[in-house]
């Protein structure tokens, strides 16, 4: 056990706990934030995935160790952002969303995405939501949402 | 009025977006307890003792002697335990569930069961038949005689459904009664088979759908078999218990698509195929459940888009000690789709035709007769189809670009139908479907058991009723079927959700338009099954569907000249769904039921060694990533069925069918090879080059 602290959804968290636990159990189990998921537990779906320091991770891969001093964004605390209403509401418009489960991760995954590249082509935006699986849609329509966002938010990112 | 098929954002995406729908692992109560599953370490045998480690306080074991009611769990074909007292018939088969307060404990002690086995060695081999189906058309056997024969044989594999969410439930005890939230597609199914496993009343048990994560059919019968084990514990240890799979252990024991080998044998008479023989074997795994209901399925589809009208058909579900395989998008219509779609394109090459006129010269048209001697009551459109999606992805032009030496690239085309609803007289006989609505003040409530699982239902139903009374869509609720509030309007499978639940929801609509002006009322109707359906299972004669979808798929790919690697790299598809209900809503599911049909195609390999299945995690078991798949194009034809909502059919299943057939015959044109079996992966396109016929 060890005590430590991290920013977290815009404030400052500090608490005990062991450095090896799951950096996904502890949103999910200790700070009740559910909108990560597990999906397959080994950094294959994608469905987990959070911002650290503003840039895509799996969360169940993530030891809490590393977070130490850095700054975690759930889809709980992105949601309450004006470039996640943009995303959401061009995943709403295209169809991006069907059974939800991966969906707040392919959300992280568009904002970590447009952070680096405000502008990305097809191929640059299917290579961005590669380490998020899909079994429902195709993949087709989070591509046009995630097109859609870029243009609609244009200045944002 | 609109236009219902003007698309409407989903009415789920805010919840689903920002993180607040809550899936089953998503539940919490105080006290909560977990439950993790005994299961065998040997394929075949019998168990002699278990020893279970000293427990410690507040950890219990749950097995078959605390099962009150019946220790089956009831399915179509009931033969699965909902746990094995004694007889084990594959690999990781459910013995007993290990409940308690932390999941670590519970990991240390499942360690710490320690099971003497007798071991019997497993059978893996397709030799003993459990139901065996045989039917004919025309002259039947007799057509063979004194004609040219050609005959080939295509194997498929398993294919795993591969939800994001794994399976799961959250139970708990409410007074007298046992109550479950489950990850699952059918709420009746679970309600009935825990009813059966507790001996209980229908009053004890509730069942309430928690938001879906993907089911695919892997959701319909296989949560009856956790839900009786989960409420068998409830009922031990009185207080709120969760089970939740892990990726691997879902990939591992639950239910999948049933491997098929199927042999064709073609009767030609100037230059038309005259009779057909299918012979068709599937791999049921250690149970039956309702492998017969696939393979019945498969069978009826046996003849493809094309009308033949000698047949001479039979199949067989196989029993081995592997793990039972179930329900998944198709329902055994994606096997015999890809099979006859290659056979009808294999003879054609045969014969020294085109494949494209072969095809055509032998489609079905209204009023044809099926492959059961019912009749194809409604217009087909397939020809106007073809010529659509042939125009958009400049099919012909390609295929005779491609066709050049060493191109390595190629585009193929399938065509594909799906008999909506359930197979024969289920609707009428088993299903019975109830719907209600109730109308209170402002408000009309949709009080069904279908469920929402990605689909698109909440949206469908809500929009369907709103746009018949004409007032806004957030005046009528849908909320997840709870057992204690919802009638039976039965499972969420077979491509019947819209058409038929949706048909009779339409129905007490009406009724409620007329009635207006009430302020408080409840509607019910039943399903009436239109007067022509008529439909002998035991011989296999009638109409075996109400209606039938019917799709083109042309998907373009290029394979690497030397890894064998396969780029899809454009798809169309052309669908007469009768009328979309939403067109966006429609076009997501045809995207995504193409993605995991080109999956089954080229990408998705599953297999097992003695009994165990190999691919264990999303790392083993490729599905596609964003990058596998392609731009994907779809355009939809109305043809309104005149029992369905404003003319709806059915649309979740069709859009799987036609991926294999149309990526491998792709394939085939970019390696001159012919295939015979999917997934076409690298390995098989390499042996193709190698020893493969052009």
């Amino acid at each position: 056990m060890a005590k430590i602290s991290f920013k977290l959804n815009d404030q400052i968290v500090e608490f005990e706990s062991d450095l090896n636990r799951r950096l996904l159990d502890v949103l999910r189990d200790d700070f009740n934030l559910t909108g990560p998921k597990e999906g397959c537990g080994e950094g294959e779906c994608g469905a987990c995935a959070v911002l650290l320091n503003h840039e895509i991770v799996n969360s169940c891969c993530t030891p809490l160790a590393n977070v130490i001093g850095q700054e975690v964004i759930t889809i709980e605390g992105f949601s309450k952002t004006k470039r996640y209403e943009v995303i959401k509401n061009a995943f709403a418009n295209t169809g991006g969303v069907q059974c939800g489960f991966c969906t707040p991760g392919m959300i992280i995954a568009t904002e970590s995405l447009l952070n680096k590249n405000p502008h990305p082509t097809d191929f640059e935006i299917r290579i961005g939501l590669s380490g998020n699986l899909c079994r429902c849609t195709g993949y087709n329509l989070i591509v046009e949402a995630v097109k859609e966002a870029f243009k609609v938010g244009e200045g944002l990112w | 009025m609109k236009d219902i098929s003007k698309s409407i954002n989903r009415v789920d995406n805010d919840e689903k977006a920002s993180g607040q729908a809550k899936y089953v692992a998503d539940i919490k109560y105080e006290g909560m307890l977990y439950a993790i599953t005994v299961r065998s370490s040997i394929v075949k045998g019998e168990i002699i003792n278990i020893k279970y480690p000293n427990l410690p306080e507040g950890y219990y074991v749950v097995d078959y002697k605390d099962i009150p009611g019946k220790n089956i769990v009831k399915v179509i074909f009931s033969d699965m335990p909902v746990f094995t007292e004694k007889t084990i018939s594959y690999l990781y088969e459910p013995i007993a569930l290990l409940v308690g307060p932390d999941k670590e404990v519970l990991n240390k002690l499942l360690k710490q069961v320690s099971i003497d086995y007798k071991e019997d060695e497993g059978v893996f081999d397709w030799v003993d038949s459990v139901i065996h189906y045989s039917f004919d058309k025309g002259d039947g056997k007799k057509a063979f005689s004194n004609k040219r024969i050609i005959e080939y044989t295509y194997e498929t594999s398993y294919q795993e459904q591969a939800y994001i969410e794994t399976q799961g439930f959250v139970g708990y005890p409410e007074e007298e009664k046992t109550t479950l939230i489950g990850s699952i597609q059918c709420p009746y199914y679970v309600k009935n088979a825990v009813i059966q496993a507790l001996g209980e009343t229908e009053d004890n048990v509730r069942v309430i759908q928690a938001t879906v994560g993907g089911a695919f059919g892997g959701k319909e019968e296989f949560p009856s078999l956790i839900g009786c084990q989960l409420a068998v514990a409830v009922k031990k240890i009185k207080k709120p218990i969760q089970l939740v799979y892990e990726r691997e252990e879902d990939m591992l024991v639950t239910t999948k698509r049933h491997p098929a080998k199927i042999k064709f044998k073609a009767a030609i008479k100037d230059d038309r195929i005259y009779a057909l023989g299918v012979f068709a074997g599937i791999d049921g795994g250690a149970t039956i459940g309702l492998s017969g209901v696939v393979l019945s399925r498969a069978l009826i589809a046996c003849t493809g888009v094309y009308t033949i009208d000698h047949l001479d058909v039979s199949g067989d579900v196989f029993k081995t000690n592997t793990v039972p395989n179930g329900a998944f998008r198709g329902f055994g219509a994606p096997q015999m789709f890809f099979a006859i779609e290659m056979f009808v394109e294999h003879v054609a090459l045969a014969l020294g035709k085109d494949v494209l006129e072969f095809k055509k010269a032998h489609l079905a048209k209204q009023n044809d007769f099926t492959s059961t001697m019912g009749i194809f009551r409604d217009p087909i459109l397939i020809p106007e189809m073809i010529e659509k999606a042939m125009e958009k992805s400049l099919y012909l032009e390609k295929r005779k670009e491609y066709d050049k030496p060493n191109s390595y690239k190629g585009i193929g085309m399938s065509i594909f139908f799906h008999g909506c609803g359930f197979t024969g007289s289920g609707e009428k006989n088993v299903i019975k479907a109830k719907v209600r609505l109730k109308k209170d003040g402002d408000l009309v409530y949709i009080l069904v058991a279908a469920v929402e699982m990605g689909q698109g239902i909440k949206t469908g139903f809500r929009k369907l009723v709103s746009h018949m009374l004409d007032i806004d869509i957030e005046r009528v609720i849908f909320n997840n079927p709870d057992t204690d509030f919802v009638p039976d309007s039965g499972p969420t499978v077979a491509s019947r959700t819209m058409m038929i639940v949706g048909g009779i929801i339409a129905r007490a609509t009406k009724e409620v338009k007329n009635r207006w002006q009430e302020n408080t009322f409840v509607v019910e109707k039943e399903y009436e099954q239109p007067d022509y359906i008529e439909y002998d299972e035991e011989t296999f004669k009638g109409d075996a569907y109400p209606a039938y979808s019917w799709g083109v798929n042309i998907v373009e790919v290029e394979v690497d000249k030397y890894s064998y690697q396969v780029n899809i790299k454009n798809a169309w598809s052309v669908y007469d769904v009768g009328k979309a209900i939403d067109e966006k809503i429609v076009t997501g599911q045809a995207d995504g039921g193409l993605a995991q049909g080109l999956g089954y195609g080229y990408l998705e390999v599953m297999d097992h060694r003695v009994g165990k299945i190999r691919q264990k995690n999303m790392t083993d078991y490729i599905i596609p990533t964003a990058m596998d798949m392609c731009p994907m194009k779809t355009y939809l034809f109305d043809n309104p069925y005149a029992f369905g909502p404003y003319g709806a059919k059915g649309v979740g299943e069709l859009s799987l069918i036609g991926g294999a057939p149309a990526v491998a015959m792709a394939i085939e044109q970019a390696i001159k090879r012919r295939v015979h079996k999917i997934p076409v992966t690298p390995e098989y396109i390499m042996e193709l080059i190698k020893n493969g016929e052009n």
